[in-house]
């Protein structure tokens, strides 16, 4: 009945979410070896770097942006990491120093976009290109694989006896800060402005410049992050790794209903998509689906998500339309 | 030119007994409307009357539920407004949207060029039709410069050569002089005089009334989707049409409270966008409307934009009750105490897919705030609270804002600004497109806010709006300010004087 955006949205969010549910299901009753805590770990554990991204990309694209460098960034990152653990740095001035050359990429992404006003499109396929260059340079063709054993198991252990990966409890905080900043928040709140009319928005008074660059920034943060974690969970850093994970992430995102042109859906939305993704995923590798075809599945999935919600929107405007005219007319009456 | 009686030519279009309903509700009652070739004829009433639904119907969007369409006296039904337009119908709209890279002559041929062999476009033949088009319209337009940089009066005389171009006998122009200035006004009428004298039917929409007088014969009035008069516009007055759109006497249109002005709230100094607006300086006093006229382009806007810190000046300053304000920074402005409704309220004072309630609540993002979260209750009751204050016309405050008609949008981007609790408040063009009962509300709104100390100026292209609400008119002419005029000796001659560069400065 109600046809605000928000419900528009949290319909597609709950299509997700139960074709989630449905995979899972089905799954788990006709996939062999589906159910069982170790393959459900490696599941979780293969999805956490989609999901990471997937935090500020989903805050970045309801802002009307998005940023395809994140991969590549993780892969820069995993390279200075190897790099500097050969040169016999201790993984704990490392991490920080990989952190801050997120922090760099990121804002080199929002500088061009705010201060030069170019699009984050085109800028970011660039600085795909060039932060998985520069990995190259930095790394060459080494694998570094000798990192200190507790954080390999940190980083690819499991919780007890349980499915959950340890790395898992960490997301959770991490989604928990992102939820509450894009749904609870006068800076979530200024997103869906911009996202929806970035004029609207600055004539509103709000630094539309300063949250993207923010934005930017978090996202290069979290891809740094992904990229450490990602070196940690395989134990090995190699300059390609990540390589293709944006597709993964924004297929995720626009799956979970975050529009392609911003201002609208919700954080659930996309960690549905997120997960509706890994499991599938999952699912093909189990059933020996080669990895050139999974990448293949992803694309298409890719399609189908922008395409989803534009068509249950265009169903909702048509019926929307109708009940429109009765009620402007109805104002008259 | 004489007036048609009744008993004169037929018709060429007419409604009998129309009605059409969507759902449950009526939006058109038993209305009928009859145009006749060589005279222009208003359609007046306030927004939701039913205008829209009638126009749609004659364009062939709408099938009626019952009643006829009569063309040259035939009954006939439009299955689209493919028909519509064959059958000679053409509906200019308020905002047309040409194609800014083509020409004017691609523009009004689009899709249908005149060809040469091997289906080349034949430049030459659509160059001289449109040419023959411009002529017929009395406008010098060359038909081979781009439409982009057009006035809007311009790209609607494009949209009636393209019309024209149609065959069209029958023009029914939806609000076109909403976006208008004066000269530009008296352009687009220049060119619907000509084309009564060559015999075209007129159906002309228009909020404002004067210009119904000005360019109608003849008036069909709508209330609540029901007919309520059809007559010569002779010997009637506003006030008589007034009366008959409202239903009731409208209470003063321009309801000024006399106030005492205080301290001196806005001061702008010697400000200057290089290319823009050159040395601008004026105050505004608590308790003051200052009305900005001038013509479009004579850059008010782009000076309320700066002031505001949408755009950057290049020298000068604006104070605050005294206190300098950062150069290109609305966040700090706002904070200062400085609201900006701005001109174009469907693109820059709302966000259309955004609720009413959250549309309100995007002023108060910084302060309805709890421990860093948005206070969720104390935004729905600061958007409940003023949507009520202004009377806001909506079924739920989670609706979005594009379900409301302009008027009630325009009500919606004041409240999100009044919560604010301005000390100065900007207002663009406050009452554009914009029915006359909602009009003389915002009039008493702006009148009351002054008499409450708040510093208001007021840019309008409506000069009757600017002399009856205005305590001092300042007016823009090519960038500069050209004249201050008080309110005592502000006049359409002395402003429009001033307006179009002719007075002293």
């Amino acid at each position: 009945m109600a046809d605000s955006t928000l419900s528009r949205a949290v319909r597609w969010d709950t299509v997700v979410g139960a074709l989630l549910i449905v995979v899972l299901l089905l799954s788990f009753t006709t996939v062999d070896g589906f159910g069982n805590a170790l393959n459900l770990s490696f599941l979780i554990g293969n999805t956490l770097p989609i999901a990471l991204i997937a935090l500020p990309m989903t805050l970045l694209v309801v802002s009307g942006e998005i940023d395809l460098s994140v991969a590549s960034t993780a892969g820069l990152s995993g390279a200075v990491m190897g790099a500097l653990w050969n040169q016999g740095m201790t993984i704990e001035t490392i991490i920080p120093i990989c952190l801050a050359l997120g922090v760099v990429c990121g804002l080199i992404n929002g500088l061009l976009v705010t201060r030069l006003g170019l699009p984050s499109l085109a800028v970011t396929i660039g600085t795909l290109a060039a932060y998985r260059g520069i990995a190259q340079i930095v790394l060459g063709s080494d694998a570094v694989t000798d990192f200190p054993t507790q954080y390999l198991d940190f980083a690819a252990g499991r919780i007890g006896d349980s499915f959950v990966p340890q790395a898992f409890i960490p997301f959770l905080v991490l989604l928990a800060i992102a939820v509450i900043a894009l749904h609870l928040t006068p800076f979530g709140r200024s997103l869906y402005a911009i996202g929806a009319s970035e004029e609207a928005a600055r004539f509103a008074g709000i630094r539309v410049k300063r949250q993207k660059l923010i934005l930017f920034t978090v996202t290069g943060l979290m891809a740094s992050l992904t990229g450490i974690f990602w070196a940690l969970h395989y134990a090995s850093a190699r300059f390609d790794n990540a390589t293709g994970l944006e597709l993964s992430v924004v297929a995720a995102v626009l799956l979970g209903g975050i529009d392609f042109d911003g201002g609208k859906g919700t954080l659930g939305g996309a960690i549905a998509g997120v997960f509706l993704l890994g499991a599938l995923q999952n699912v093909m590798s189990l059933v020996n689906v080669s990895a050139q075809s999974q990448i293949v599945v992803t694309g298409v999935l890719l399609v189908v998500s922008v395409l989803g919600p534009r068509v249950a929107r265009q169903i909702a405007v048509a019926r929307a339309g109708r009940k429109a005219a009765v009620g402007s007319a109805g104002k008259t009456a | 030119m004489t007036h048609r009686s009744d008993k004169g030519p037929a018709p060429v279009l007419a409604l009998k007994g129309i009605s059409k309903s969507f759902g449950a509700v009526r939006a058109l009652r038993d209305v009928s409307l009859e145009l006749f070739p060589g005279e222009v004829h208003a359609l007046a009433g306030e927004n939701g009357a039913g205008k829209s639904t009638l126009i749609k119907t004659l364009a062939g969007v709408h099938r009626p539920d019952s009643g006829q369409v009569l063309l040259d006296g035939e009954p006939t039904v439009f299955h689209g407004p493919a028909d519509a337009r064959d059958a000679g119908i053409a509906v200019i709209y308020q905002e047309p949207t040409l194609f800014p890279d083509l020409s004017i002559a691609e523009n009004i041929f689009m899709g249908r060029q005149p060809r040469r062999a091997l289906g080349r476009i034949d430049h030459k033949a659509t160059h001289a039709a449109t040419l023959a088009l411009m002529q017929r319209l009395g406008v010098e337009l060359d038909p081979d410069r781009p439409a982009r940089g057009l006035s809007i009066a311009d790209q609607q005389i494009v949209e009636i050569a393209k019309a024209l171009s149609f065959d069209a006998r029958v023009l029914i122009m939806d609000e076109p002089t909403a976006a208008l200035t004066g000269s530009e006004v008296a352009r687009l009428f220049g060119v619907v005089r000509t084309l009564r004298e060559q015999g075209s039917a007129v159906l002309f929409i228009s909020h404002r009334l004067e210009e119904i007088f000005q360019i109608c014969q003849r008036v069909t009035t709508l209330r609540d989707g029901a007919w309520i008069s059809s007559e010569l516009l002779d010997g009637m007055t506003e006030d008589d049409l007034v009366r008959r759109m409202v239903g009731r006497d409208l209470d003063e249109l321009y309801p000024k409270q006399e106030v005492e002005p205080g301290e001196v709230a806005l001061s702008v100094r010697r400000l200057t966008r290089e290319g823009v607006f050159t040395d601008v300086s004026f105050d505004v006093r608590r308790g003051e409307i200052v009305g900005l006229a001038g013509l479009v382009g004579a850059g008010r806007t782009e000076v309320a934009r700066a002031v505001f810190g949408i755009d950057r000046w290049d020298a000068g300053e604006v104070d605050i009750d005294g206190k300098a304000l950062i150069n290109g920074a609305p966040s700090t402005a706002m904070a200062a105490g400085l609201a900006l409704v701005p001109e174009d309220r469907r693109a820059q004072g709302l966000v259309m897919d955004m609720s009413i309630e959250r549309n309100i609540g995007l002023t108060g993002l910084r302060t309805t705030v709890k421990a860093g979260l948005v206070d969720r209750g104390a935004e729905r009751s600061r958007s409940l609270d003023w949507a009520v204050k202004l009377q806001v016309k909506y079924a739920r405050i989670a609706d979005t804002v594009n379900t409301l008609s302009g008027g009630n949008q325009q009500k919606v981007v004041l409240a999100k600004w009044l919560a604010t609790g301005p000390k100065v408040l900007i207002v663009d063009e406050p009452t554009r497109g914009i029915d006359v009962g909602t009009k003389a509300e915002v009039h008493r709104l702006l009148s009351q806010l002054a008499a409450d100390g708040v510093a208001v100026l007021m840019i309008s292209s409506d000069l009757p709006e600017i002399l009856g609400m205005a305590d001092r008119v300042l007016v823009m002419h090519e960038g500069r300010l050209t004249a201050e005029i008080p309110r005592s000796e502000a006049t359409e001659e002395t402003v429009m004087a001033a307006a179009t560069g002719r007075a002293a400065a």
